[in-house]
């Protein structure tokens, strides 16, 4: 096993250092001078002007700025917000639980609706559940999530009223940042009321977000349950007399799911990386909605810093999904 | 003039039905009703996009100051002057929509062959040489790749500028590296055959080898690809113009639409509803196409 982490990780190596590259080039593509873009301070006189392009060594060759850049990020350096005057990391701090929040309530939706409605389907191959299913799903997974998320607005927030309209938590509530997600917090705290506000701010985004990963992962499930059901060991078990809930719960769903757990890492990646959408329609103060405000207010350290960090995550997330599957499916281990 | 070419290919050894489009793939394709209403439904939208200047009853930015947020003609207060209401700047919902079908199929159309012809190029390179060409041209498609797909357009973007042609460009580069994956593994899976040493035993040159002996043998699976891509395009346009990075005002395009109306939800569903309503039309029709092609063309990949 160890030989196969390493062997990841070496693999890994050049896309690392790639959107490193890419991060650090991202100054000097961008049009505008780079002190103005770097410096938080605006109409710096011509004499400043040179000293900081010395000190920020912007006159030395490209290839001695990178190594720098690459030592400043060795030391957890990415620069500050030009708006905040903060650490990016720090800000990515304080905006990845909401991302993380939100991507994991979304993802929890798709696999736990997802997969049963594909089992479902492929049960009923051709029948009125299968295609209705999967037409459903074609459609959710086309869907531009920015319009369906203003549209259940519509209906559930102001129509019904019964979910508020952005943001993560009620404003009366205070709840101390352990974790940073607000129900794991509210539940620490022991704050029901504050629990109630953060689930009633979440179940919408969240809805919207699983989406795509809902319709992704009840199409995969679906094939992946057909292929499982005409092969070998299936109609074995069914020989034996097993009930065709054992034979379809626990000998086909076990293998069916090897490849849903990839889609699903990958969507987790994409979601902890993204729901920039999602965000924006709700106002959520995640990292997408973060990136976002950072473009339109040419915060160029927070992007440069934040383009970065995603990519890392995606990344590790990736990493870990390929391990996993590994751990999962001793076939893939020993041909690795 | 594909069908030609891949009958002329077919008898060569070695050869799986996949990389066929003729007759039987037509024939296959038909049998199933989503694809063919998914083609109805792009075509229906293609002859609205080129026709858009005749079918629009009013141009797209015209301002109608007696009729701020007129609702749509079956709702209540509505009237048949606009069909679909009018947007808070008293501008024909219809109208802009029939003009956004020329932006979003235009230049979703323009970004996807671009996408298409620089990816295939890439991938063939790749596919081809191996080594150092091979080895910067895949690694730079990681990297891309590491990014989720909308974040990289953003970076395109705030790199750019926030334009259409910008936002066109951005989403040419999220599609890139899915043309060269596809091409390069294509032409790895290829050039070991048969009928490709004996053509470069006839004394085919490698261009000759790439376009005219390889190529051809792909084609399937890109044009799968272009088909989903396609789909994605048009999402990813409408996204950008949404988050305010793509076309901008008073460009009648359909994310644009929405985030314009925005915040005039509350009074006025229809400002909203009908912009989206085309996108997820659109879409939906490409994704119903792309997976009847692939079913079609493409045994091995059936889902």
């Amino acid at each position: 096993m160890l030989t196969i982490v390493l062997k990841r990780l070496a693999l890994l190596l050049p896309t690392l250092i790639g959107v490193t590259f890419l991060a650090f080039l991202l100054i000097h593509l961008m049009p505008g001078d780079p002190i103005e873009m770097l410096m938080p301070e605006r109409g710096i006189d011509p004499a400043r002007h040179a000293q900081l392009r010395a000190e920020l060594g912007l006159d030395r060759p490209l290839l001695v700025q990178y190594v720098r850049y690459l030592g400043d990020l060795a030391t957890g350096d990415l620069g500050r917000s030009i708006v905040t005057k903060k650490p990016v990391l720090e800000e990515f701090a304080t905006v990845f639980p909401a991302t993380l929040e939100l991507s994991l309530a979304a993802i929890t939706l798709a696999v736990l609706f997802g997969v049963p409605i594909g089992v479902l389907a492929a049960l009923n191959r051709g029948g009125p559940f299968d295609y209705a299913a999967m037409s459903v799903s074609l459609t959710g997974y086309s869907m531009p999530i920015f319009w369906w998320g203003l549209l259940l607005i519509l209906l559930f927030s102001v129509q019904l009223g019964w979910t508020p309209v952005s943001g993560r938590i009620g404003v009366i509530h205070d709840v101390p940042p352990t974790t940073g997600l607000l129900l794991v917090d509210s539940l620490l705290e022991g704050d029901g009321a504050a629990f109630a506000s953060a689930a009633h701010h979440l179940v919408l985004p969240a809805l919207v977000l699983a989406t795509i990963p809902l319709a992704t992962v009840a199409r995969m499930t679906r094939s992946s349950m057909l292929e499982v059901l005409n092969a070998d060991y299936i109609r074995t078990a069914r020989a034996k007399g097993l009930s065709p809930l054992r034979v379809v719960g626990l000998h086909a769903l076990r293998n069916a799911l090897i490849p849903v757990v990839t889609v699903v890492g990958l969507a987790v990646g994409v979601l902890l990386a993204g729901a920039i959408l999602t965000e924006t329609v709700f106002s959520w103060p995640g990292v997408g909605k973060w990136l976002v405000d950072a473009v339109s207010r040419r915060d160029f350290p927070v992007l440069r810093g934040g383009i970065l960090l995603v990519a890392s995550t995606v990344i590790a997330v990736n990493l870990f999904v390929d391990l996993l599957y590994g751990l999962l499916d001793p076939r893939i281990r020993r041909a690795a | 003039m594909l069908g030609v070419r891949s009958a002329r290919h077919r008898r060569s050894p070695g050869r799986s039905r996949a990389a066929g489009i003729g007759w039987g793939t037509w024939q296959s394709f038909r049998s199933s009703h989503g694809p063919v209403l998914g083609l109805a439904v792009i075509g229906m939208f293609t002859a609205i996009a080129l026709g858009a200047d005749w079918l629009a009853p009013y141009s797209a930015s015209e301002q109608f100051r007696d009729a701020f947020l007129a609702p749509p003609a079956w709702a209540e207060g509505g009237s048949t002057r606009f069909l679909l209401g009018t947007d808070p700047l008293g501008r024909d919902i219809l109208s802009r929509i029939i003009q956004g079908a020329q932006v979003s199929l235009g230049i979703g159309f323009v970004a996807v062959l671009s996408a298409s012809v620089l990816g295939v190029a890439l991938g063939l390179a790749a596919g081809f040489s191996r080594g150092l060409v091979d080895a910067v041209v895949m690694r730079t498609m990681d990297v891309m790749l590491a990014l989720p797909s909308l974040l990289l357009a953003i970076v395109v973007v705030a790199v750019l500028g926030p334009s259409l042609i910008n936002a066109a460009a951005a989403v040419v580069a999220v599609q890139v590296p899915h043309f060269v994956r596809l091409t390069r593994a294509a032409v790895r899976a290829e050039r070991a055959k048969d009928y490709v040493t004996a053509s470069r035993l006839c004394g085919a040159g490698p261009l000759r080898l790439a376009f005219c002996t390889v190529l051809p043998n792909c084609t399937a699976p890109l044009i799968v690809q272009a088909t989903l891509g396609f789909s994605t395009a048009v999402l990813d346009l409408a996204a950008l113009g949404f988050l305010g990075l793509g076309a901008q005002p008073p460009t009648p395009e359909w994310g644009t639409m929405l985030a314009d109306s925005r915040g005039f939800l509350l009074r006025a569903w229809w400002v909203v509803t009908f912009p989206g309503l085309a996108i997820l039309i659109t879409v939906l029709s490409f994704n119903l196409l792309g997976d009847g092609l692939r079913d079609a063309l493409d045994p091995r990949l059936r889902r």
